[in-house]
């Protein structure tokens, strides 16, 4: 044989490519191809024939749904706006101050994690609403379906993001500028804005993109909270799901992509210059005393967590009152849920779902961030899988929901067999949060010594066995904290399975929604109880696990 | 015949070259330093006798058998890397023994008696039931040469086995695997950037620089012979300087300094002193402005009365001047 061949075959690792290819194929068939039928919808009209920007064109010159975009940028900017001012200032507090209670303020900043978007609408309804308890109070007197409820749920929404990315990068700072500064009598307006600020520029310019992006492409709140506030997320749904105008859906659903795309190419244009500005050398920051800050920043920690508790029980009120506002007696009746929405069948159903999208999806983020991370060669194939592994950070639900009606449910696909069966909303979700569990996984495998691999060869020990033996035990928390993040996430989404569910596979996220349309808010807030008591469950017995875990390596 | 032939190796990275044409004969059972600064391909070769990475062009034979193209599990050896790479959430013996449980052949409690051996040989049988992280870095070293030797392998690889050690274990350490290495027989093939750890350990030394080999030879003739200006200066400290239109080199410790104005090659000013214990360095100028430097016992030193910004004479003895065609040092 060929020497050239042969030097190519002694490098080729036969089952390493067979599985790089079946995870690489399985992503784009769930991924690009999906969005490709999208992107020909779009430019399709209604008969199936080319139409060039005709669905455009209509779209924009119709004004009931070109106005749509002025309000998604409208609401998507001012709920930026404050959670981004309130998330700094909540991490600056955690994380640059001395107050004490940090690990409960920490805890209760992620409440809005554990409940869908719809259940943040549904409990201000219960404060500000008509007969919201602040407003019979006489506290709030503003309307607040529409624009106003709009921004707020998704303020409530975005918070968590921000606090958690604003802390990430407080949490990290050189003491010896702030030694250096202050041995140079800089006031703290000049430490903040000398130093804590640009030291964390690259984080704001993230963090509002994330926001925005969450907030503009948010389906939950407006559908519940919107009254005849429409923006880009609630028109695709009614003309999909109201109208099966579906070019004019797709048309929408590349709307929806833009603030993703703006922020991919900031990102980039940012993050080439984005070096570490910690060096290893870096002293912990001692943080001075100063009653004054930290009387100012409890009180801000203490409202904040208050509306959010405050939020929370208002769901415990509703969930278990006869009939709020009129009679407030003790009764678990709500939870007897009606069968139109559902029932309590639609809450088993989710849980099944978020437990199958958990298991099978740390199983398949895993493997792909082994395959990106820990194999030599196929450098083409590995690069493919690297571009197509952030793609999903870019894809709002509601474009993973329509996407995946345009391909799956198309007679002459092959895949057809799995659309509305629970198999096509656990691949949603798996797409839909796959990016971050990546991260956390290829970050989790990056600092694995890569000799690992060497050695085991070494010995003649097969990598699967590597992998089983060393890769995936050294990785547990990583596995942990991927598993339970994708089950939260299925708990609460919305958005992409909105589109996807079957009438006899209800879901409890959405059943909350149609049992509010139809003024059951008292289910509707008992559901959600139910929801939030899983998911901080699973929180519960993740910490634990990861508390014996550290325990066990120590 | 030798027992690891290394024929005209080539390897590119990209478009940067990592070896040009190297080649290497390795006898049974003795340790052969690959030794040089870093980058200059030492790495990539040992990785290509594993079989870690495939060369672009050029052989390998392992005992006579060509292993160009053979798979690392196939070749038969055990490899020390300089991280370790131990397995943490194993125990010690069970480090061991993830590889013999490969043996599939082999009875259960004869995989058991081969591990312990093995760790026995590196004096760490009561600690087989520790994890790594309870063991001192010098004690993780040596759990990675057991696990390395338990499989009783053809040849032992080391990667810069004794880099993460601070210096008294690495003293240490040298003179263990050695005699490990000796008492087991056992061809190994060493990389490393220190030249202490090369002279001290190998039956062989060969010195890289920049993806080429520019010496191979016994510690002594690399140190007494260098064969060119690089090796030289490479290994131990170097005086050059221009005599009759060549490049003249002398080790510090082969000048002989003498205050009488008799016999001598060169004056030298000396600019300082350093005293090192038993030796004291002299750091000088020659007339042409040229360094020098010189080793002389601090017995000598205080007897001469040597002091800065003095003058010494220098005689340079012709059995230890090594001559270089003109080239740039």
């Amino acid at each position: 044989m060929n020497s050239s061949i042969r030097r190519w075959f002694s490098r080729f690792r036969f089952w390493q490519f067979v599985v790089l290819v079946a995870v690489l194929l399985a992503f784009t068939v769930i991924l690009v191809f999906p969005l490709f039928s999208l992107f020909s919808k779009a430019f399709l009209n209604n008969a199936g024939e080319f139409a060039g920007f005709d669905n455009y064109s209509k779209y924009f010159s119709t004004p009931s749904l070109s106005a749509s975009i002025k309000n998604t940028l409208d609401i998507a900017l001012w709920s930026t706006l404050f959670s981004g001012v309130l998330g700094f200032l909540y991490a600056f507090a955690l994380a640059r101050t001395r107050i004490r209670w940090k690990t409960f303020f920490k805890y209760t900043a992620m409440i809005p994690i554990f409940i869908p978007t719809v259940v943040h609408a549904l409990g201000l309804v219960y404060m500000f609403g008509r007969q919201g308890v602040l407003t019979r109070a006489g506290l709030f007197p503003f309307e607040l379906y529409g624009r106003l409820g709009i921004i707020i749920s998704e303020a409530i929404f975005t918070f968590p993001q921000a606090f958690l990315m604003f802390f990430v990068a407080l949490e990290f700072a050189d003491g010896r500028l702030y030694e250096a500064a202050d041995s140079m009598g800089a006031s703290p307006l000049e430490k903040l804005t000398r130093i804590t600020l640009p030291e964390i520029k690259y984080t704001i310019i993230n963090a509002f993109f994330v926001c925005f992006t969450l907030a503009f492409t948010d389906f939950g709140a407006p559908k519940v909270i919107g009254g005849s506030f429409n923006v880009l997320a609630t028109d695709i749904y009614k003309q999909v799901a109201g109208q099966f105008n579906f070019n004019m859906g797709a048309v929408v659903g590349t709307l929806l992509l833009i603030p993703a795309l703006a922020s991919f190419t900031v990102d980039r244009l940012v993050s080439s210059k984005n070096s570490g500005t910690i060096s290893a050398k870096a002293t912990k920051l001692m943080i001075a005393k100063s009653i004054k800050r930290d009387a100012f920043f409890f009180c801000l920690c203490s409202l904040v967590t208050a509306f959010f508790l405050f939020l929370i029980a208002m769901l415990f009120v509703g969930g278990l009152s006869e009939h709020y506002p009129y009679n407030l007696s003790l009764t678990l009746k709500n939870f007897l849920f009606n069968r139109s929405a559902g029932g309590v069948d639609s809450y088993f159903n989710s849980l099944k779902m978020a437990f199958l999208s958990a298991a099978f999806g740390t199983a398949f983020v895993f493997v792909y961030a082994y395959m990106m991370e820990k194999i030599n060669g196929f450098g083409a194939l590995r690069k493919y899988g690297k571009l197509l592994s952030v793609l999903p950070l870019a894809l709002p639900g509601m474009v993973i929901g329509i996407s995946f009606i345009f391909f799956f449910n198309d007679r002459g696909n092959p895949l057809n067999f799995i659309y509305g069966t629970i198999a096509i909303l656990v691949v949603s979700n798996i797409l839909h949060y796959f990016s971050v569990p990546f991260f956390t996984a290829s970050g989790c495998l990056k600092k694995l010594d890569k000799e690992y691999e060497s050695v085991a060869s070494s010995m003649n020990v097969p990598q699967w066995k590597t992998f089983l033996r060393v890769s995936v035990p050294l990785s547990l928390p990583a596995i942990l904290e991927i598993f339970m993040y994708l089950f939260v996430n299925a708990m609460v989404t919305v958005s992409a399975v909105v589109f996807l569910y079957n009438a006899k596979f209800k879901i409890a996220a959405v059943a909350i929604i149609h049992m509010e349309e139809a003024g059951n808010f008292g289910q509707a807030a008992a559901m959600s109880l139910l929801i939030l008591a899983i998911n901080v469950l699973v929180r519960i017995l993740y910490e634990a696990a990861i508390k014996i875990i550290k325990e066990k390596r120590l | 015949m030798p027992f690891l032939e290394i024929i005209n190796i080539v390897k590119k990275f990209d478009k940067q070259i990592a070896l040009s044409d190297i080649s290497v004969e390795i006898e049974k059972g003795e340790l052969v330093c690959i030794l040089g600064p870093s980058g200059c391909g030492k790495t990539t070769l040992l990785r290509i006798i594993a079989g870690l990475e495939t060369a672009n062009s050029g052989q390998i034979f392992i005992d006579g058998v060509d292993a160009t193209f053979l798979p690392a599990a196939k070749r038969n050896f055990g490899i020390v890397f300089q991280s370790y790479a131990l397995f943490p959430n194993m125990t010690v013996i069970g480090n061991v023994l993830f590889g013999l449980r490969q043996k599939k052949w082999m009875a259960k409690s004869d995989m058991h008696t081969k591990a312990c051996e093995a760790l026995r040989l590196v004096d760490l049988f009561e600690h087989k039931d520790k994890f790594p992280r309870q063991l001192s870095g010098g004690m993780q070293q040596r759990t990675a040469l057991a696990r390395a030797v338990a499989l009783s392998p053809s040849f032992l690889l080391l990667d810069e086995p004794l880099s993460a050690l601070d210096a008294k274990v690495r003293q240490k350490l040298r003179g263990e695997i050695r005699a490990i290495q000796r008492s087991l027989g056992i061809t190994t093939v060493m990389v490393t950037h220190d030249q202490e750890e090369a002279l001290t350990m190998a039956d062989r030394i060969v010195v890289m620089n920049n993806a080429v080999v520019e010496q191979i030879g016994t510690p002594r003739e690399i140190y007494n012979h260098p064969t060119n200006p690089f090796v030289a200066n490479f290994i131990g400290t170097m005086n050059f300087y221009q005599h009759d239109g060549q490049t003249c080199a002398i080790r510090p410790e082969n000048i002989v300094i003498t205050n009488r104005k008799s016999h001598y090659d060169f004056a030298a000013h000396v600019k300082a002193l350093e005293f090192k214990g038993p030796m004291t360095r002299v750091h000088g100028t020659l007339p042409d402005m040229s360094e020098v430097c010189m080793d002389i016992s601090s017995e000598a030193a205080s007897e001469m009365r040597l002091n800065e910004n003095g003058t010494v004479f220098l005689k340079m003895p012709q059995e230890n001047l090594i001559n270089y065609a003109n080239t740039a040092v």
